[in-house]
């Protein structure tokens, strides 16, 4: 499998990213967002975490004029797969690619730690190795997480077994994390080939660094 | 001619550094603040001489980039 990671100004989960691709023996290819076209032969784009423009005005809002971000819709349009994570989740809403949006969290605060999630919905490209009600170790860092969709929204994403993951404790149970409607953690859009999420699975590789739950994850989209 | 552009949550969507703000000045003793909602300001200067022409660019501007109609709310003010 070939992976896009893409690179704006301020993107710094690039490099993480395209290690833990390429632990899973995927090659992976940096692709600048000047770039108005992505390479030839991927097989899923990554807009990884970061902080893309600074956050100036909202995470994720000048990104999304970026070049490279018409080719990438484009590619999604076509069925190709995109994974958004952390920042790389906020450009996908801010480009209508996912919907909703994500809020500054509710405690104000950037939260960074490992994180219990639960599995919503596996039944797609990116989880499907995991069980639906299986609890996941992944860390989270991000100070605009708390995902916000209005009530018709989130009947839909439901309804359609749009939602991935949701924030919980040990035993599954949802928890408060950022103030998240209905604590998500990640959705996916309808047709199941546009995915986000704010926690980290690239940086839950190795079980000596606190959880290996992140390669479960990111098999999946090789299976 | 100068645009002030106003931009806050919507209504109904929590807003965090508003609610944080009413806490503090509860904290503060100020008593008989029913609400607090915190925004951003844009203040942009335009070459434009007709208002009700860059009036309709701003609000082009807002649809665009300038507020995520998902959550926020905006008002134009022309100058």
């Amino acid at each position: 499998m070939k992976v896009a990671v893409l690179r704006f100004p301020g993107t710094n989960c690039e490099f993480d990213t395209q290690y833990a691709f390429e632990k899973l023996g995927h090659t992976t290819e940096l692709v600048w967002h000047e770039k108005e076209a992505l390479p030839s032969d991927i097989d899923l784009v990554v807009v990884p975490g970061g902080f893309s423009y600074g956050d100036y005005l909202r995470s994720g809002s000048i990104a999304r004029f970026s070049p490279v971000m018409k080719a990438v819709k484009a590619y999604a349009e076509d069925g190709g797969k995109v994974l958004g994570i952390c920042n790389g989740f906020q450009i996908l809403t801010e480009a209508h690619m996912l919907p909703g949006a994500l809020k500054r969290n509710n405690n104000l605060h950037f939260i960074s730690k490992h994180q219990t999630l639960r599995v919503e919905n596996s039944d797609n490209a990116f989880l499907n190795q995991c069980k639906p009600g299986e609890v996941l170790n992944i860390p989270i860092a991000h100070a605009d997480g708390n995902y916000y969709i209005d009530d018709e929204g989130l009947a839909d994403l439901e309804k359609n077994g749009q939602v991935l993951l949701r924030y919980c404790d040990a035993e599954g149970n949802r928890v408060v994390v950022n103030g998240s409607v209905t604590s998500i953690a990640g959705i996916c859009n309808k047709e199941k080939n546009v995915f986000g999420l704010m926690p980290h699975p690239e940086r839950a590789l190795e079980s000596i660094l606190g959880s290996e739950d992140g390669i479960k994850m990111l098999k999946g989209f090789d299976a | 001619m100068t645009a002030i552009v106003n931009v806050f949550l919507k209504e109904g969507v929590l807003d965090p550094q508003g609610k944080a703000a009413h806490h503090a000045l509860d904290s503060l003793g100020f008593e008989g603040v029913k609400d607090v909602r915190i925004g951003k300001q844009i203040v942009l200067q335009l070459e434009a001489d007709d208002k009700a022409k860059a009036e309709a660019e701003v609000k082009e501007m807002c649809e665009t980039l300038l507020a995520n109609t998902v959550i926020e709310d905006y008002t134009i003010e022309i100058k």
